[in-house]
């Protein structure tokens, strides 16, 4: 901080006294701004005709304030917390997946012998939600969104989020019919959602999510429908290893989904 | 009124807004801008071209939209291809597209503090960047209507409004006078130039005398390629009695034009 002027030089600024040179002026108000006891001392050695000026900014400021309009009300957050997480395109694919777990979960209930069908398909529930979170075609503003430094991940992580919050309680409460273990149908489910993230940095993440659903279908779900036995990979005792590929997936996930800050024609 | 931030008063160290060398943008299969080299500073630039020309494919590349397909292009200084970090130029940067959807049942307020939203502004400032937004395109008295309620002209206001929201350093306009009224669009003029002073604006359009009225610079292009750039005076001068149009800009612009085929087929 500058040295408080003296009680003389605050007079003659608040007089304006042109024998005052420019740069104390200068130096006079950059210490005003900071000091609350000179300014204190500037208003009383203000002259009557300061004064009068400083009440007719008032007036007139006081006036422009009646004049101008009430300040908008607040707007509707929830509707803006809405888009913010979610787009309305995506309801039919969650209607779809609750639809087909439901159908899977009484197939189990009226097909004894096979093993259980919405532990099969669990893993792969909430991808065709998070192919179509961040896709053109989803989102009616997407050309604009697409411009915005928040497009890509921040969307994308967003919309994933919101598909996860959907997916998982219907998974669960499918799930508490049927008897599987929870966490067999939770694990997978996100280490599934970990690795389309993960892969659609390289690919994108439509092409993530079918490849994805393609080979768990080919891999694991028609063998043992055809066998009509519980594959190894989701027996009692994985639980553990898809706890670990889970955490994983999720942490290379998130250190490499920065790719989708860049540019690219996949989406 | 408004404050002043840190990074509009720091020096620049590029000498243009926009700098393309030879840059190629495939729009589905097809280069539809094939080797176009531009350099553009601040002020307002028309982007003139008959249909088919790439106007819109060179602004969705110029709005990081799309990645070109090749030669180089630098915005803001920053280099624009599939590998580097876009979030700086997209914060300074406005983009109405031709088609751009919305949330019909958003207000106009909703609609731009969304996109605000979007573009990171900082919290504290949102409200007051939106209403001055909207009271300068002149929608001040829609501003609590919703989107699905706008006529055609009151949505393309609406899109303008989203686009300056930010106070960009590049702004880019893909025909904002569609479905304008002519006092609206004597407006938009006032508009374009008072933004043109501290912002690179680039306005695609087709109407020639919009082009002439407000913007300091024009830019001809067809079939991908840069044809001819100038001044608007100059482009009024190119033409005679002898060339289409009803304005001497028009009739420069199609003897310009014209004269490119000619050279092409040659």
């Amino acid at each position: 901080m500058t040295t408080h002027p003296s009680l003389t030089q605050i007079d003659r600024y608040a007089t304006g006294d042109p024998g005052l040179d420019e740069a104390s002026v200068w130096a006079i108000e950059v210490h005003l701004e900071d000091c609350a006891d000179c300014r204190a001392r500037l208003a009383g050695s203000t002259t009557a005709e300061s004064r009068a000026v400083i009440d007719l900014v008032a007036t007139v400021l006081d006036r422009e304030i009646a004049a101008t309009p009430v300040p908008a009300r607040r707007s509707r957050s929830w509707s803006l917390a809405r888009h913010r997480w979610f787009v309305g395109t995506l309801l039919p694919w969650l209607a779809m997946t609750v639809t087909v777990l439901g159908c899977a979960a009484l197939l189990g209930a009226l097909w004894v012998g096979l093993p259980s069908v919405v532990l099969l398909i669990a893993p792969l529930a909430p991808l065709p939600g998070v192919a179509v979170a961040w896709h053109r075609r989803a989102d009616p503003a997407w050309e604009l969104v697409a411009a915005t430094p928040a497009a890509g991940l921040t969307m994308l992580l967003r919309r994933t989020a919101a598909v996860l919050a959907f997916v998982i309680p219907a998974l669960a409460v499918v799930g508490a019919g049927t008897g599987a273990s929870l966490a067999l149908l939770l694990l997978p489910c996100l280490a599934f959602t970990a690795a389309t993230l993960l892969l659609g940095t390289l690919v994108g993440v439509r092409r993530a999510a079918y490849g994805l659903i393609t080979a768990w279908t080919l891999a694991v779900i028609a063998p043992s429908l055809a066998a009509a036995r519980m594959p190894v990979v989701l027996s009692a005792d994985s639980a553990r290893t898809w706890a670990l590929v889970t955490a994983v997936l999720t942490v290379v996930a998130l250190l490499r989904v920065d790719g989708f800050r860049r540019l690219s024609h996949r989406d | 009124m408004r404050a002043v931030s840190a990074v509009e008063t720091t020096t620049t160290t590029h000498p243009w807004a926009i700098h393309a060398e030879g840059l190629q943008v495939r729009a589905g299969r097809h280069l539809a801008v094939n080797g176009l080299d531009l350099a553009l500073p601040t002020g307002v630039h028309g982007l003139l071209g008959p249909n088919g020309a790439g106007k819109t494919t060179l602004m969705r590349a110029l709005a990081t939209v799309v990645s070109p397909a090749g030669g180089r292009l630098t915005l803001l200084g920053h280099p624009v291809d599939g590998r580097s970090e876009l979030r700086a130029v997209r914060r300074s940067l406005g983009y109405l597209p031709q088609h751009f959807g919305y949330y019909p049942r958003f207000t106009v307020r909703e609609f731009v503090g969304y996109l605000a939203w979007l573009k990171e502004m900082p919290r504290a400032g949102v409200a007051a960047a939106v209403q001055r937004a909207i009271d300068r395109v002149g929608l001040t008295s829609k501003a609590d209507a919703r989107m699905k309620t706008l006529s055609g002209g009151m949505l393309r206001r609406a899109g303008i409004a989203q686009a300056i929201v930010n106070d960009p350093r590049l702004l880019l306009l893909d025909e904002p006078t569609v479905g304008l009224d002519p006092e609206q669009r004597l407006d938009f003029r006032e508009l374009l130039r008072d933004l043109g002073t501290d912002t690179c604006v680039l306005v695609s359009t087709h109407l020639v005398e919009d082009v002439v009225a407000a913007c300091t610079d024009v830019v001809l292009v067809n079939e991908g390629r840069l044809v001819w750039r100038g001044t608007p005076e100059v482009l009024a001068a190119q033409g005679d009695a002898g060339h289409a149009g009803d304005s001497p800009a028009e009739r420069g612009y199609s003897a310009l034009l014209r004269q490119h085929r000619a050279e092409a087929t040659r």
